[in-house]
């Protein structure tokens, strides 16, 4: 190897090690800092000091952050399951049968998946409020429904397009109703993209804030979003930093790693959201 | 036979839909139609019922949106900020898909550790990042002092002339990666044969990009960045969590919030709502209609 040929590749790998530096280290100083209590705070460290993990038990004794867990968990699972049930079967419609105005309802579905928030945010609060849902989660799991099923139906739509004519004509002309060719021909081709877009839904409703913020009221209703922006320590100038990075440590990890396995399927289901949009 | 068969199939996809349907209307349509209706009211949240239509003097009214200065500085910091993260991104996201797309040990490794930002909720990248841009404890001012880039700690979530550099800075942290893997998604559909003659012709590495892989991949680019302007026109979380409802980062979706459920003035809010749904919507067929002519002169 040539000098310069040295020279550009030890460049080259300094400006990978840059491009990780700045993704990882938020994340590695928010785990750091998770690890340190009292006035150890506030002096920094690039490296952990000792293994204190009181914040991990402050977080749950102070806050009633579990509680904020478990709406977290039931709202996102609830959200996916249902977008993935009225994604699919709608998808199948939409992306195998030929009818009128297909072409304009795709382009609806797309434009819905453009809209700011806050531009349902009123209307939806009094649908919530007429609906006897404030400060349920049944609210949340609705009003997700603005951004996880336009999205679902998109992808699944686009990816259940491209499976074989042939599949479905055999099943046809043995009689076979749509719900059986749904159910049994295509559903179990469908497992990687429903994983895809699932795992996508899931994540957006985990970490959705404005609706969470506004239609729930009460502690024991937050999700983990609005859990950790408005926790508090004993007065209003004095946030409990340790505390709430370790409630941060404690939501994003299971996130990262389900990101580090399925990062294959998300990068696809990204592009497939965006690109063919 | 074919005929009944195809009714049949018609009759059943409509089945089909129908939930799927009904579920947009209640949750999307219904709340937009009756935002917008309300934005020609004087609702308030305390008393909804006695709400009447007042026409546009939510907009054009002596105490309207566009006689409000904070409503304009609403506006032009979301277009500011816009702008900003997206141009930022776009380089940034460039710069890191041309990385991933070379092969090099541990590629994964370093794509899955981009990917990091991006899974991290938005609420707790900005607790994250306001604990590191602390003006007393902060290892941001650690940083920067002991480079000896800047002489005194800087207050950069309290000081109004930083609070939106800071927010910036967060969103394009928390933004490139999904930048980089569209950009990196389109580089890695260009046919191989271009590269390998520039190659064998000797062109500097530069020129090739600038020549072969931007315009190929330019179509792609412009997907991201009007994707990536949509949302950053919307921006509420990261700025609601990082700064407050200050003024020097007051968004729009922030303003509207603020007015409708702060304030409880339904009407105002819902109008400004709306006035933010149409910049959106505008947005919107502007790119589609542009990217057409832009398409069809290529």
């Amino acid at each position: 190897m040539t000098g310069t040929a040295v020279v550009k590749k030890s460049l080259f790998y300094l400006l990978v090690a840059a491009i990780v530096f700045y993704a990882v280290f938020p994340f590695y100083y928010a785990i750091l800092s998770s690890l340190k209590t009292g006035t150890e705070l506030f002096s920094v460290n690039y490296f952990p000091v000792k293994w204190n993990f009181d914040n991990y038990v402050g977080v749950f004794r102070d806050n009633p952050f579990a509680t904020n867990i478990w709406n977290s968990v039931l709202v996102s699972f609830s959200t996916v399951a249902l977008s993935l049930f009225l994604g699919v079967t709608a998808a199948y419609a939409l992306a195998r049968v030929h009818f009128r105005g297909r072409g304009l309802l795709l382009l609806c579905i797309l434009g819905v998946s453009m809209f700011p928030q806050v531009a349902v945010l009123s209307g939806m609060f009094q649908m919530v409020r007429a609906f006897g849902l404030y400060n349920h989660l049944a609210a949340l799991i609705l009003s997700y429904m603005i951004f996880t099923l336009p999205f679902t139906v998109w992808v699944l739509t686009t990816f259940m397009r491209d499976l074989p004519k042939e599949l479905e004509e055999a099943a046809i002309l043995d009689g076979a109703s749509s719900w059986v060719i749904l159910t049994r021909v295509f559903m179990p081709l469908m497992w990687p993209a429903l994983v895809t877009t699932g795992l996508l839904a899931f994540i957006a409703a985990w970490n959705e804030f404005l609706f969470a913020l506004t239609f729930t009221l009460t502690n024991d209703m937050r999700t983990v979003p609005v859990g950790i922006a408005l926790m508090s320590g004993a007065s209003s100038h004095e946030l409990p930093w340790g505390n709430i990075m370790a409630a941060s440590v404690l939501v994003t990890l299971p996130l990262v790693i389900l990101v580090l396995i399925f990062q294959r399927r998300i990068v696809s289901g990204l592009t497939a959201g965006a690109v063919k949009g | 036979m074919a005929d009944r068969l195809t009714r049949s199939r018609v009759r059943s996809a409509w089945v089909f839909l129908a939930p799927m349907l009904v579920v947009l209307a209640v949750v999307a349509a219904w709340p937009l139609l009756r935002t917008i209706w309300l934005g020609f009211t004087n609702a308030n949240l305390l008393k909804m019922s006695e709400a009447k239509w007042i026409g546009l003097e939510n907009f054009t009214g002596k105490y309207g949106l566009l006689q409000d200065k904070v409503w304009w500085l609403a506006v032009k910091n979301t277009l500011w900020f816009t702008f900003l993260t997206v141009s930022i991104e776009t380089v940034l996201g460039l710069v890191v898909a041309l990385v991933l797309n070379r092969t090099f040990p541990g590629r994964g490794l370093v794509r899955a550790a981009v990917l990091v930002p991006w899974a991290i909720p938005t609420v707790v990248s900005a607790k994250m990042w306001s604990w590191m841009l602390n003006d007393q404890f902060g290892i941001i001012n650690h940083i920067l002092l002991g480079l000896g880039i800047i002489s005194s700690p800087k207050a950069w979530t309290a000081d109004p002339d930083l609070l939106m550099s800071s927010v910036v800075m967060v969103d394009v942290w928390k933004t490139t990666p999904f930048m980089a893997l569209l950009i990196l998604a389109a580089m890695q559909m260009l046919p191989k044969e271009c590269y390998e003659a520039a190659e064998v012709d000797g062109v500097h590495p530069v020129k090739v990009f600038f020549r072969v892989t931007l315009p190929l991949i330019r179509p792609a680019l412009m997907v991201a960045v009007i994707f990536r302007a949509l949302d950053a026109i919307r921006i509420f979380d990261l700025i609601y969590v990082l700064t407050g409802t200050r003024e020097p980062t007051m968004t729009m979706s922030i303003y509207a919030r603020q007015q409708l459920i702060e304030f409880q003035e339904v009407g105002y809010g819902s109008a400004a709502s709306t006035l933010l749904f149409f910049i959106v919507a505008l947005l919107t067929v502007l790119y589609v209609v542009l990217g057409r002519v832009k398409l069809g002169g290529d």
